[in-house]
């Protein structure tokens, strides 16, 4: 009990790697390192795979980055609808980062959607994203407004719902990495050899990438609310 | 009883909140497969629908979670 309590603080704390010497010393965790790794490597994949772009005479190389992105911008545009489209982007964005957040730890790296503070800032810059679209489509006298319907006794509820949609997107991001991850940790001390496997494409790979999606599909499930 | 006995009752417990999430998931399921079997076309909009469902169902179960490692940590 002990053992494993001291195994689970030592997995939720972020190392300190080092440390900016300049307004008194600011702090670099393992999760921002393993983020500019990922961001790296995306902006070099995306150089690489979109170097010589033609209209005609397309290279095996296009179509398939052709079709994968289409593949992606159906999934995305197919939740956003069409008047929520110029909010795709962002979303494609995300989900191609936490699809490599939740896998990278496949590489020996440690998962920076395992750290708290990672999935918090995704959380909220979506809450942000939420509200400013709703404040951009309606203005804000009927963005305002918004909060007291159907009937004025919601009110308290719909406010409240602000801070809960960020807090729940939030922990269901974290809790399923650390739960996934802790559940290996546990089979891998009971029993190392073969059995870790399948559940490994379980938790390590199927449940990343689903839970990829489902904070994206959350994401614009609520964008489009807003701008309804 | 010792402290640590206490605290992973309190941690199990916590983890009770799992039963919730394992029904309703599995009555998602249920009904998403016959509604399959019913209307085999409609099968994208009912899947996408079945994972928006599992998804926040799933969430009281890792509150649960959460919960039980604050106990084990926090606590002891």
């Amino acid at each position: 009990m002990g053992d494993l309590a001291a195994k689970l603080t030592e997995e939720l704390t972020c190392e300190t790697v080092f440390t900016i010497p300049i307004l008194g010393g600011i702090p670099i965790s393992e999760s921002v390192v393993v983020t500019w790794i990922i961001m790296a490597a995306l902006l070099v994949i995306s150089i690489l795979l979109t170097r010589n772009l033609k209209v005609h005479h397309i290279s095996r190389r296009q179509a398939a980055v052709e079709a994968g992105v289409t593949a992606l911008e159906n999934i995305i545009s197919g939740i956003l609808g069409e008047e929520g489209k110029a909010y795709g982007t962002y979303l494609f964005t995300v989900l191609v980062y936490l699809a490599i957040a939740n896998l990278i730890g496949l590489l020996g790296f440690k998962p920076p959607t395992k750290d708290l503070n990672v999935t918090a800032a995704l959380a909220l810059m979506s809450i942000v994203l939420i509200e400013y679209a709703g404040i951009h489509k309606k203005g804000v006298k009927k963005w305002l407004k918004g909060f007291s319907e159907p009937i004025a006794i919601v009110t308290p509820i719909n406010i409240l719902e602000i801070f809960i949609r960020p807090l729940s997107l939030c922990m269901r991001l974290f809790g399923n990495v650390l739960g996934g991850f802790v559940v290996m940790e546990l089979i891998k001390t009971i029993i190392p050899v073969v059995i870790p496997v399948p559940f490994s494409f379980y938790f390590d790979i199927f449940d990343g990438l689903i839970q990829a999606y489902v904070f994206v599909f959350l994401t614009g499930l609520f964008i489009n609310e807003a701008i309804e | 009883m010792t402290s640590s006995t206490l605290l992973a009752i309190g941690a199990g417990i916590a983890v009770l909140s799992g039963i919730g999430a394992g029904i309703g998931i599995g009555i998602a399921t249920g009904k998403a497969t016959e509604a399959v079997a019913r209307q085999p076309e409609a099968e994208g909009k009912i899947s996408k629908l079945l994972l928006l469902g599992s998804a926040l169902a799933e969430a009281t179960a890792i509150y649960g979670f959460v919960i039980a490692l604050m106990v084990i940590i926090l606590l002891q």
